[in-house]
């Protein structure tokens, strides 16, 4: 029916309109084991308008990871590892300690570096100078963060990456993209309809979604560089549910021209149509495991709705989850082991729950009860989910072990529909 | 303004991929290097500033104007337009069926007629699950009209999911009212989708 894509092409009104309001981030719970961590104020950053410490510290401290140590402001700050007391650091248990400074390189460019200490060995484990812009710097600030948490951890981290979701202030919606923390928000799509399912590319420069803009919901992919929607699937019916495959090429969707919520398979452009799974359930909420081997759903095909995975290439599909009569929304970790879905349990809760794919034991992970949408950080560690607080839509984090918690929020706004982008560098 | 800023931030990424960064080496400093190879890339180019993403902005669209005929009369059946579901239930109750029958009546006498009919449902569960359940609902409508005499091709069905309720109280009548499916028309010049 629709075999080309369609370019929609939109009055648009480029806005002088205040920057946005800003998720706030409340941690609620940290984990176990924190490493204990001093990081000094930065030399000469102060007069800076972006602070690169502060970002640092707020970076490592939101992970739950991390114990963050006062280091007061001392004059002279340390310059160099000679500099630093570390029998006195020894003293506070500190395992690491990180300094840095911030010196012009040029007009308008500046010069970041850090170096970080192993306290215990006295030496440095990791020192990286970056060269940025002033507009450049909080991105500056994010990668030593980055880099502070994968030399600690072992785990990559995602202080650099992007997140989006949808916030609804009244019968306004808006698909909103910001930095992880919250900063510099931008709506991508304004509407007086509802948003929803918003998945990145893999590549970071697109996003697909749905939009009820047309009385009908109808899958839309909209690149973040330009201002406009192109149609990805309007057939008869509903369109919905889009994922993207690894690749980028094609995507996972449901629609109901052929009769009942299907999935089907559709070319990056619209093109290529082709039917997934032929059954008389409800076959919904797609999504692809990192290999792209797997295509994991949502179905009530056994009588409940349950999660079930089946090859990509095709193939008889095997259900996953036995307990309970209400398991929706899969998503799969980066390195395939672990899938985590929203459970509802006999109190009538709904939580982010966690099953190991090789033994199958499952974990519930939140202590909030109206959980929706679970989206993975490109590392694992951390899945962004939405639920509800005090009657009002929030998002909320919880690392995959449910030891740490965060909240984050819009004053007077409900928000919504997560998803947590890939990394780009 | 916004085009200014990202030739900006263009411009500064452009100056600054064609430098690499070095470690520091001021006078008071030792180069600032890893004290242990790293497995990863060593010194690193300046992160790009990530250009800020662009708006589409659809609320200044105008809804069309709905004139008055039979399909809006409040005295005429055809003005009612919402069928209830009973809780976890998706087959049409018999107290529809004479609306149903008025509405299939009316598309079969005006074949330029088109109705669109959206599912929804109430409010607990996944978003895209609901969209699903509301599918059915539209779908139960759609199979009641063709077998009261109305034409397949006339008719589209689709959900709204829970994405739209009409009531949005934490209370059963609220869960109620939204467990519905809704006739919209196109005919004539009745314009609703």
């Amino acid at each position: 029916m629709l075999k080309r894509l369609i370019l929609t092409a939109l009055c648009v009104t480029v806005c002088a309109c205040p920057a946005l309001a800003q998720l706030e981030i409340e941690i609620v719970g940290g984990g176990a084991h924190q490493i204990p961590i001093a990081i000094y104020p930065f030399a000469n950053e102060a007069s800076l308008p972006t602070v690169t410490s502060t970002i640092v510290t707020a970076d490592l401290q939101r992970s739950g990871r991390f114990h963050l140590l006062e280091t007061g402001n001392p004059n002279p700050l340390p310059a160099d590892m000679s500099q630093v007391n570390f029998s006195d650091w020894r003293g506070r248990q500190a395992d690491a300690v990180a300094i840095g400074g911030v010196t012009q390189a040029g007009t308008g460019r500046f010069e970041v570096w850090f170096r970080l200490f192993d306290v215990i060995k006295q030496e440095q484990i990791a020192g990286i100078a970056f060269t940025a812009s002033a507009p450049q710097l909080r991105a500056t600030a994010h990668r030593i963060a980055d880099a502070i948490y994968e030399k600690l951890t072992g785990d990559r981290g995602v202080f650099s990456t992007r997140i989006a979701y949808v916030v609804k202030h009244g019968n306004r919606f808006e698909l909103q993209v910001s930095d992880a923390d919250g900063f510099g928000a931008t709506a991508v799509l304004i509407s007086n309809e509802p948003v929803l399912s918003p998945v990145w590319s893999p590549d970071g420069s697109r996003i697909a979604y749905v939009s009820l803009q047309n009385k009908k919901p109808v899958v839309y992919i909209q690149r973040l560089d330009a201002n406009r929607q192109m149609t990805l699937a309007n057939f008869r019916g509903s369109n919905s549910a889009p994922a993207w495959t690894p690749d980028g090429q094609r995507l996972a969707v449901v629609l109901t021209r052929d009769g009942g919520s299907q999935l089907y398979m559709i070319n990056a452009d619209g093109s290529g149509v082709r039917r997934l799974t032929n059954s008389d359930a409800i076959d919904t909420e797609p999504t692809f495991s990192g290999d792209g081997q797997w295509l994991y759903f949502t179905s009530d095909r056994g009588g409940t709705p349950q999660i079930y995975r089946m090859p990509a290439a095709g193939g008889d599909a095997q259900r996953l989850t036995f307990d309970g009569s209400y398991n929706v929304s899969p998503r799969v970790s980066p390195d395939g082991k672990t899938l985590i879905y929203v459970a509802r349990n006999d109190d009538g809760q709904f939580h982010v729950t966690a099953m190991d794919l090789g033994s199958r034991q499952t974990q519930a992970l939140t202590d909030t009860t109206l959980d929706e949408s679970p989206s993975f950080a490109p590392n694992g560690k951390l899945i962004l989910y939405a639920t509800e607080v005090n009657g009002r839509g929030t998002l909320a984090a919880v690392s995959i072990d449910g030891s740490v918690r965060q909240r984050l929020s819009i004053p007077a706004s409900d928000v919504r529909e997560p998803a947590w982008g890939p990394y780009v560098n | 303004m916004r085009l200014s800023a990202i030739l900006v931030a263009a411009s500064a990424f452009a100056i600054l991929s064609g430098c690499s960064s070095t470690p520091t080496s001021d006078q008071n400093a030792a180069p600032v290097t890893e004290a242990k190879p790293m497995t990863a890339p060593g010194p690193t180019a300046a992160p790009s500033v990530t250009e800020t993403p662009n708006t589409v902005n659809l609320t200044n669209q105008q809804p069309p104007a709905t004139p008055n005929n039979e399909l809006t009369d409040p005295k005429s059946p055809l003005s009612r337009r919402s069928v209830y579901f009973d809780f976890d239930k998706y087959d049409v109750k018999d107290e529809f069926r004479g609306l149903l029958q008025a509405h299939a009546t009316y598309l079969n006498r005006n074949h330029s007629a088109k109705m669109l009919i959206q599912g929804n449902c109430d409010e607990r569960g996944s978003r895209e699950y609901n969209l699903a359940l509301g599918q059915r609902r539209s779908d139960a409508v759609k199979k009641t009209m063709g077998l009261l005499g109305a034409s397949e091709s006339q008719m589209e069905s689709v959900s709204l999911g829970k994405e739209k309720p009409r009531c949005t109280d934490h209370s059963e009548e609220c869960f109620a009212e939204n467990r519905r499916a809704d006739m919209l028309y196109s005919a004539g010049n009745v314009k609703e989708f």
